[in-house]
């Protein structure tokens, strides 16, 4: 009997072990770390990357008017079936925003969706897309960001439906959901591959834009073929070659100045992308519009 | 024996209800459609000569821009009323909202308004001058359909 009880502790031990090993929260491997902090930071190249990743769609307050050097108070409701998500404050402010952080917590944050407090985030915050930047680009994403202003908003928290609540469940969804790399094979055409990079890496097309399975995982195999708007309303329209069917110049102009084919406007969360995409150079957007012609 | 033709009086009431949601749009919601396109007619002339697609003509331009401007002057209570939502109507996009806040809705186009205004007086002065104006009149079409509109474009 004794030994019976022993053998269920140890095996409840183990269980509970096991279960916070699958949960745990690691932030970037430390070769990553050191390349991002040797890289050479600029901060108008920071000011392309933030553009390119459309931070500010999420982070700026809703009612905002939108700037140059936006101040990130946060506030952006997502609804989706797990709950509703609101856009922290990541603005600059020390105690109320990201003031205090270090570039290596900010790079943790960004590309492995881990707090400084080794918490997870949640994935609506795009860290499956932003995983694939480059270090230099975080670098100089970060040396932007401390130039930008502070707000002492308080970020408001998630409404979330349990288990959804648990932060610790997000662990096993990082190791079900991402792939080891790109979510999509790479260009040989160097502008398409460059396009990928923006698109995938940076803009994170695919999170909206492409279905998911029952793990909210991204179904790479629809990669762009559009799906259910999360918030229950309408419709992510795909935006792949066949069903998009807009030429390259077509796409370029969209994202320049909102405009379809058809000359109807963007609308919903697609106004602001283009509100950021009109901020990049020509040849970025070029760039993205050779890739998505591409995507089958 | 009144109860037969009760039923089915009921039932071909209800089947006629389920066929105007189904396939009667109402003719404000088509006004609406018909207003769109024409600022989208309007737009496409106009954006088509910023982006270098279409040739600059200074009389084509105005007469694009004051027909945008003409779609903006319609009364907004006749061309939006009530229970013509995505909600309510299958074809509609309108977002409820419009008549939750319809002093913002107004406010919205108000904005817009300024917007066409300052594309109808730029839009005969030469390219520049269009391609100066253009972009407050995208971000007034953008804005509205941001917040008002549902979206599955």
């Amino acid at each position: 009997m004794r030994k019976a009880l022993l053998t269920l502790g140890a095996c409840a031990v183990a269980g509970v072990a096991a279960g916070l090993w699958l949960t745990r929260a690691e932030g970037l491997p430390a070769a990553a770390q050191a390349a991002i902090a040797d890289a050479p930071a600029d901060t108008d190249r920071g000011a392309r990357v933030f553009h390119a990743a459309g931070c500010a769609s999420c982070h700026m307050a809703p009612e905002a008017e939108p700037s140059d050097l936006p101040v990130l108070a946060g506030g952006h409701a997502l609804q989706t079936e797990f709950g509703t998500f609101y856009a922290p404050n990541v603005s600059m402010h020390p105690e109320a925003g990201i003031g205090g952080w270090t570039l290596a917590q900010f790079a943790d944050a960004v590309q492995a969706g881990v707090s400084p407090s080794g918490a997870h985030y949640y994935p609506a915050f795009p860290y499956g897309s932003y995983r694939l930047a480059t270090p230099g680009d975080v670098a100089d994403l970060w040396a932007f960001w401390q130039s930008l202003p502070a707000s002492d908003t308080p970020s408001r928290p998630h409404d979330l439906a349990f288990p959804y609540s648990i932060r610790r469940t997000v662990g096993v969804w990082k190791r079900m959901a991402l792939p080891d790399g790109w979510y999509t094979p790479t260009p040989d055409d160097p502008e398409a591959a460059r396009g990928q990079y923006l698109a995938e890496a940076l803009a994170h097309c695919g999170e909206c834009h492409s279905p998911r399975d029952a793990l909210g995982a991204i179904d790479t195999a629809r990669w762009f073929q559009g799906a259910p708007n999360p918030s229950g309303r309408g419709n992510i329209p795909p935006i792949n070659a066949s069903e998009l069917g807009w030429s390259e110049a077509e796409i370029a102009n969209y994202l320049t100045d909102g405009f379809s084919p058809q000359f109807e406007p963007a609308g919903g969360s697609m106004t602001s992308v283009v509100r950021n995409t009109a901020r990049l150079p020509e040849e970025d957007r070029r760039a993205i519009a050779a890739y998505l012609a591409q995507v089958e | 024996m009144k109860l037969i033709p009760l039923a089915l009086a009921s039932a071909l009431v209800v089947g006629g209800t389920v066929a105007l949601a189904q396939s009667d749009v109402p003719a404000a919601v088509k006004a609406r459609q018909g207003q769109m396109q024409i600022q989208a007619l309007s737009i496409g002339i106009l954006a088509g000569m910023a982006r270098g697609n279409i040739e600059y003509d200074a009389e084509l331009a105005a007469g694009a821009a004051h027909n945008l401007k003409s779609s903006t002057e319609m009364n907004l209570a006749i061309m939006w009323p009530e229970g013509t939502s995505s909600d309510e109507v299958m074809s509609s996009r309108a977002l409820p909202v419009i008549w939750e806040d319809w002093a913002g809705f107004e406010a919205e186009w108000a904005s817009f308004t300024v917007a066409v205004d300052a594309m109808e007086a730029a839009a005969p002065q030469g390219l520049e001058a269009l391609q100066g104006a253009i972009g407050g009149v995208g971000r007034g079409c953008g804005s509205c359909h941001e917040n008002w509109q549902l979206s599955n474009n």
